[in-house]
């Protein structure tokens, strides 16, 4: 399989490109569908939602919003530097991205667990109680952060082949954008909590 | 595939693996369609003989030869599998994958290996939904669309199938993706955007469709799964929810994706026309942009199919205005083909009658789909077997037929051999007739009132059930033909010349079947496609 694709031409770097962000395309549009959900049921139940929010730590929020940027910034970094031939400083940032990745997954994990072991889960007694609005706002919560959280982990897992590839110096100033689409999807599930954290944590 | 320098095709020069292995790892763009081709067909005739038995239980008021449950069963598999496995992969990943490369002189798509694994998705996905189809609680009875809240609280195996309909959306859309960029990257020097074969332009909106539309099917699928398995309640009223959310969302992809199977279907027949008529096409920019303009209206209609669901009159008006509007570039080309033929030098060949045919069963599904577009109309027709005639009008009718006129017409460069003419022109008339009297009294028994979905039905309407089945007959002797004819030239066919129809677009350049990499030299373009010599 190798020895016949390398015989169909150099690496496409635009085609490549162009191919990723077509591709971020579709994952924007996989959110779209849920916020819409989001749009349709906040006008529903403004009060409802407003209540449930207030309940969510903003600290934890706010720390993880903090992580995500940072990690977007180590990412461009380890792009940058291979850019420059410096795969070592590369492999670290890539090491460092991938650290904060799993820094934000950990947060979300004790953040669920607190809600959870509240008895705020779907389908629990516990939340049905609420009532109407709080039900949908917490299902939401649920559903976006834990596809973005999906996200994330699958962001990380794809680093880790990354800096798999740069070590063995199959990513190299010459040919990295493998690397850079894989910046490029970093950035957007960045960009995604970027509008998750305030629709869920600051509308109180 | 004459002459002492007749190349190795691409069957014969080796890719490192053999038997099976050379073709489910194979990146060749030509194995990959071939691989779709195959699979998508077997899909097909069992979907056929899943109708066939419902055809077979209409055929007379009361229980004939099965439950109202497996019927049930039955009319969701149908449209499960001839929706998602065979009519929306059917002609981008299949023809598509297999002429894209060839008609704008490249070697292969612009991701080989995407494209293999989008196979690979397809496969899985197939697999999961047959799978469901024997565990758990049994078929999905939900009809193919899914709708809650009857999806959420039937005990069959739902989670399962929207699984498997879920990978296939994966598939296509890589398909897209890989359409798309083939297309902005790899086309031939001097091959300008206008230069290209207006099947070309017809895969490249339909690419856009698939990357814009197939990720909101994802998410409703998804939605849907998280539902049974969690229970959030998105969809329940009594938690909170709105089942009408559903219907937006999957209408919202499944409107467009019916211009997934038309469009490539359009572009079939826009090849087709002018080389059996030795004329250039008319109006080749309103035809390509025509393209564009169905793919991007197309995003806005979704609406007309929830007409009795529950909406304000606002937004039902400027639906229905939508789809009337939408309905004009198909309108232009309808006109552009007919004009295209007008004072041509026309030979009947079977991929020409498959087209002729195309153009006119297509026509009587889109005016019809105008009466349904219409709201006074609609209000009458939903739900009844007028929808049922209409949807396959369009999509048997219209996508299927071109189809087969893709395959007669390109047969020869795939497989290097040509089918016998007689029984393709034989099996293209008798499917034409078995489709009309299969479909044709279903416009009638709709506007009486029969219901769609129905396992039983009053004696008033058996006259017409029973003429449907009678034609569900012809139409399968018709199939039976035609792909009979095509098996058996693949193997013992003449030897098909590399241009045995004269046509002009590059893939005709290179030899039958096509070798390795496509082009010994990558071609050079400097007019447009079409020009025939007088």
């Amino acid at each position: 399989m190798n020895k016949e694709h390398s015989l169909n031409k150099k690496t496409d770097y635009t085609g490549s490109k162009q191919g990723m962000w077509m591709f971020l395309f579709t994952e924007l549009l996989l959110f779209t569908g849920m916020f819409l959900l989001y749009s349709v049921f906040r006008s529903r139940y403004q009060q409802e939602f407003h209540a449930a929010s207030s309940e969510l730590s903003r600290t934890i929020g706010t720390l993880n919003t903090v992580i995500l940027l940072t990690s977007s910034l180590t990412m461009a970094l380890s792009v940058n530097a291979i850019r420059k031939d410096k795969n070592k400083i590369s492999l670290i940032f890539q090491g460092l991205t991938v650290f904060f990745g799993l820094f934000f997954l950990a947060n979300k994990f004790f953040e669920w667990s607190a809600k959870i072991h509240h008895g705020i889960y779907p389908n629990s007694p516990g939340l049905l109680a609420h009532g109407k609005g709080e039900t949908m706002f917490y299902g939401l919560y649920y559903l976006m952060t834990g596809i973005h959280g999906l996200h994330v982990l699958a962001g990380i897992v794809l680093l880790l082949i990354m800096m798999v590839l740069t070590k063995k110096g199959s990513l190299n100033s010459d040919s990295f954008v493998r690397l850079e689409n894989s910046g490029l999807y970093w950035h957007l599930v960045d960009v995604i909590w970027v509008y998750l954290f305030p629709v869920f944590y600051l509308i109180s | 595939m004459t002459g002492a320098q007749r190349e190795m095709s691409f069957y014969e020069s080796g890719n490192g693996h053999t038997g099976i292995l050379s073709w489910v790892l194979s990146t060749d763009h030509k194995r990959i369609g071939l691989l779709y081709l195959f699979s998508m067909f077997s899909f097909f005739f069992v979907a056929v003989i899943l109708g066939l038995l419902m055809r077979l239980e209409l055929i007379a008021p009361g229980p004939s030869i099965m439950t109202a449950e497996s019927y049930n069963a039955m009319f969701t598999v149908h449209g499960v599998i001839m929706i998602f496995l065979f009519i929306i992969p059917g002609i981008p990943a299949g023809l598509g994958n297999f002429m894209l490369p060839l008609q704008i002189g490249a070697r292969d798509m612009a991701f080989p290996r995407i494209n293999l694994m989008s196979w690979w998705f397809y496969m899985t996905g197939a697999i999961v939904i047959i799978v469901s189809l024997f565990t758990g609680g049994g078929p999905p009875d939900t009809g193919w669309t899914f709708y809650v809240p009857y999806s959420i609280r039937t005990g069959t195996n739902v989670t399962l199938a929207v699984f498997g309909v879920f990978l296939l959306g994966i598939s296509s859309t890589l398909t897209g993706l890989n359409l798309v960029t083939t297309i902005h990257r790899l086309r031939a020097p001097g091959l300008k955007w206008f230069r290209m074969p207006l099947f070309v332009w017809s895969l490249y909106a339909t690419g856009w469709v698939q990357i814009l539309a197939t990720p909101v099917l994802g998410i409703t699928l998804l939605l849907l799964m998280m539902e049974r398995l969690f229970g959030f309640g998105f969809f329940d009223p009594a938690r909170g929810g709105d089942p009408l959310l559903f219907e937006h969302l999957f209408w919202i992809y499944s409107h467009p994706a019916v211009y997934i199977m038309i469009l490539p279907a359009m572009g079939i027949v826009t090849e087709i026309i002018p080389v059996f008529a030795r004329r250039t096409i008319f109006g080749y920019k309103a035809i390509a942009f025509s393209s564009l303009s169905i793919a991007s209206v197309g995003y806005l209609v979704w609406g007309h199919h929830m007409f009795t669901s529950g909406m304000s009159d606002i937004s039902r008006v400027i639906f229905s205005f939508l789809t009337f509007i939408v309905a004009v570039p198909s309108g232009i080309k309808v006109f552009n083909w007919i004009a295209s033929m007008y004072k041509g030098s026309i030979k009947l060949s079977s991929p020409l009658l498959f087209t002729v045919s195309f153009i006119f069963l297509f026509s009587l599904g889109g005016l019809t789909g105008l009466i349904i577009g219409a709201l006074a109309t609609n209000i009458f027709v939903h739900g009844t077997y007028f929808i049922v005639a209409h949807f396959h009008y369009m999509m048997f009718g219209g996508t299927a037929f071109a189809f087969f006129a893709g395959i007669h017409y390109w047969f020869p460069k795939i497989f290097g051999k040509m089918y016998r003419e007689k029984p393709a022109i034989t099996s293209c008339i008798v499917l034409f007739a078995g489709f009309n009297v299969l479909y044709f009294p279903m416009f009638i028994l709709g506007l009486e009132g029969m219901p769609r979905r129905y396992y039983d039905y009053l004696p008033r309407f058996h006259t017409g059930h029973l003429i449907s089945t009678v034609g569900s007959w012809i139409l399968a002797a018709g199939l039976m033909i035609m792909f009979y004819n095509l098996i058996r030239s693949i193997f013992i066919g003449e030897v098909a010349g590399s241009n045995p129809w004269g046509g002009s677009t590059l893939e005709w350049t290179t030899s039958s079947p096509p070798p390795h990499e496509n082009f010994t030299e990558i071609p050079v373009v400097t007019e447009g496609p079409y020009r025939f010599r007088k």
